[in-house]
């Protein structure tokens, strides 16, 4: 009971339900898209970058609870930041779900209530779904 | 898939009694007793089954039909007595109508490979129904690609059943096979078969079943359901993986073309030509998976001593019942809802995602399949990327339907 409330916390429950910044982006200058052939979910993000900056980043699609929080959140934690910096992000993110000691330093923020992802192996694919869009 | 009525006629199974012979079930997960209800993707295996393997490995282990010592007789006759087992199993006239294949998959690309490829021309059609696993689909769209022929689909109501009528109106003399599964493994649709190859085969065209999900669930009789080719998978049926069989019919099989060439196949070879063995032998190149077979035939030997229509009648009851909880529990839609089905129980739950269903399951000893089941366009049919499916074996209980049901309104507390 305690591990599956480790997995869906609140915060990705509430992404889940209200996912930010999930529209269709006319004005994107990049888009690309994520499938996972496990259990045929889908999502495709949507960036504007400018001058290497992510100034705005939306996605749409269907996925489970834990894919669609982790992208949500991905978008909220690239917003704004150079493209250098979200795969910076994507690499700690990375390290964290598949146990990998996370790189010093490295702040992760609310991407870390997705540590509980590492004891559900399965599950680490639907986490970083969106991410490998970059 | 018996009806009510053959449901209460059919001796019980007791169940005590068959768990006991799959050590697999003796288990727990996470701190539970697992409760298997995957039966649909792959099946536990009984004692027999793993007796037979270990036998073959302890005792008989040689290479088959070559050798002159003890061990090697000893391996072709198992073998080939693993062959009349299924042919028995199956109702097929003739040992020679079997083909040990690596399953179910293989088979259909054997037939693909060897019966239409030299028939389908530029323009020609394969048909198959919209609720084909993929694998009576993409070695469709292989071939079809290749031969500049088109793939055609059957379509499904709402409920799950093929449209009799448009099918009808899609067999045409460009028509050169049609494919289509026996029970579908994402909805547990039982398709009129007898019917479909009847209507088939008064325009000349050759039918395909593939009774992956049929074979462990129901009695087949491929004479009486009159189709040119069956296939299945061994370990969908409590045997072994990596083997499988296809049915042929005998004259089909003798104007085939090889599917693989090497040992085996031949009758003699030299540069200047090679002249094949006679069916089946001539589709089975190489040394074939000959425990594989003989589990097989332990798997099917075991089936038949719980009675097929035990087995039917259990699983009947088992589906109605989880049917009926499930519908119960809010915001659960069932995929499929034919009006023959067997053995599989497919549904989505309101805002949840089917992966987070069987994760949340999981955790409560409950397997169950969570995602597409190999079945893609069938999904797209209903509007859905994935569902949940249960799906039911002899050996499952009505317990295990309320632990599943337990386990859902986990579910609904965990999700919100």
């Amino acid at each position: 009971m305690s591990d599956l409330r480790e997995l869906y916390q609140e915060l990705i429950l509430d992404h889940t339900k209200r996912p930010r910044n999930c529209y269709v982006m006319s004005c994107a200058n990049r888009t690309a898209d994520g499938h996972n052939p496990l259990c045929g979910d889908t999502v495709k993000v949507y960036l504007r970058i400018e001058g290497g900056v992510i100034e705005e980043i939306s996605f749409q699609g269907h996925g489970c609870a834990i894919c669609t929080a982790s992208t949500s959140l991905m978008t909220e934690a690239v917003k704004g930041r150079s493209v250098t910096e979200a795969r910076e992000i994507f690499a700690g993110f990375h390290d964290m779900l598949t146990g990998v000691a996370a790189e010093q330093g490295l702040e992760l923020g609310k991407l870390q209530v997705f540590e509980g992802v590492r004891e559900y192996p399965v599950r680490v694919k639907c986490a970083t779904l969106a991410w490998h869009t970059f | 898939m018996s009806s009510g009525a053959a449901a209460t006629a059919a001796a019980r199974l007791d169940l005590e009694r068959v768990r006991a012979e799959f050590p697999a079930l003796r288990q727990e997960v996470h701190g539970r007793p697992l409760v298997y209800l995957d039966n649909a993707a792959t099946t536990q295996k009984p004692r027999a089954v793993i007796d037979a393997v270990r036998g073959f490995y302890e005792r008989d282990c040689a290479n088959v039909h070559r050798g002159v010592h003890v061990l090697s007789q000893r391996a072709t006759v198992a073998f080939e007595q693993a062959r009349t087992a299924v042919k028995a199993h199956l109702g097929a006239a003739d040992s020679r109508e079997i083909v040990f294949t690596r399953g179910a998959t293989e088979a259909v690309n054997l037939v693909a490979a060897s019966f239409v490829r030299p028939r389908l021309g530029h323009g020609d059609e394969v048909l198959v129904s919209h609720m084909e696993h993929h694998s009576n689909i993409v070695p469709w769209q292989l071939l079809c690609a290749e031969r500049g022929a088109t793939l055609k689909v059957i379509p499904i109501d709402d409920r799950g059943d093929i449209i009799l009528e448009e099918y009808e109106r899609l067999l045409s003399e460009r028509t050169k096979i049609v494919g289509v599964v026996h029970i579908s493994n994402a909805l547990g649709t039982v398709n009129p078969i007898a019917e479909m190859v009847a209507a088939a085969h008064a325009r000349g065209v050759p039918v395909l079943v593939d009774g992956a999900q049929a074979v462990p669930h129901a009695a087949v009789d491929v004479r009486a359901l009159g189709c040119d080719f069956y296939v299945f998978s061994g370990h969908k049926v409590y045997g072994p993986s990596g083997i499988g069989a296809l049915y042929g019919r005998r004259e089909h099989l003798l104007e085939m073309v090889p599917y693989q060439g090497g040992g085996d196949m031949i009758l003699s070879v030299s540069f200047a030509g090679t002249t094949y063995q006679e069916p089946p032998h001539r589709f089975e190149a190489g040394t074939p998976n000959i425990e594989g077979a003989i589990g097989l035939a332990a798997a099917l030997r075991f089936l038949q001593g719980l009675g097929l229509e035990a087995v039917a009648a259990h699983e009947a009851e088992l589906l109605a019942d989880a049917t009926a909880a499930v519908l119960e529990i809010p915001g659960v839609r069932l995929i499929g809802n034919a009006r023959r089905r067997a053995a599989v129980l497919s549904f989505v739950m309101d805002g949840i995602h089917p992966h987070d269903i069987g994760t949340i399951l999981d955790t409560e000893g409950v397997a169950v399949r969570a995602g597409h089941h190999c079945a893609q366009p069938v999904m797209a049919r209903y509007g859905v990327s994935a569902t949940v499916r249960a799906s039911f074996g002899a050996y499952n209980t009505a317990a295990e339907i309320e632990a599943l049901v337990r386990g859902l309104h986990r579910v609904r507390e965990v999700m919100g």
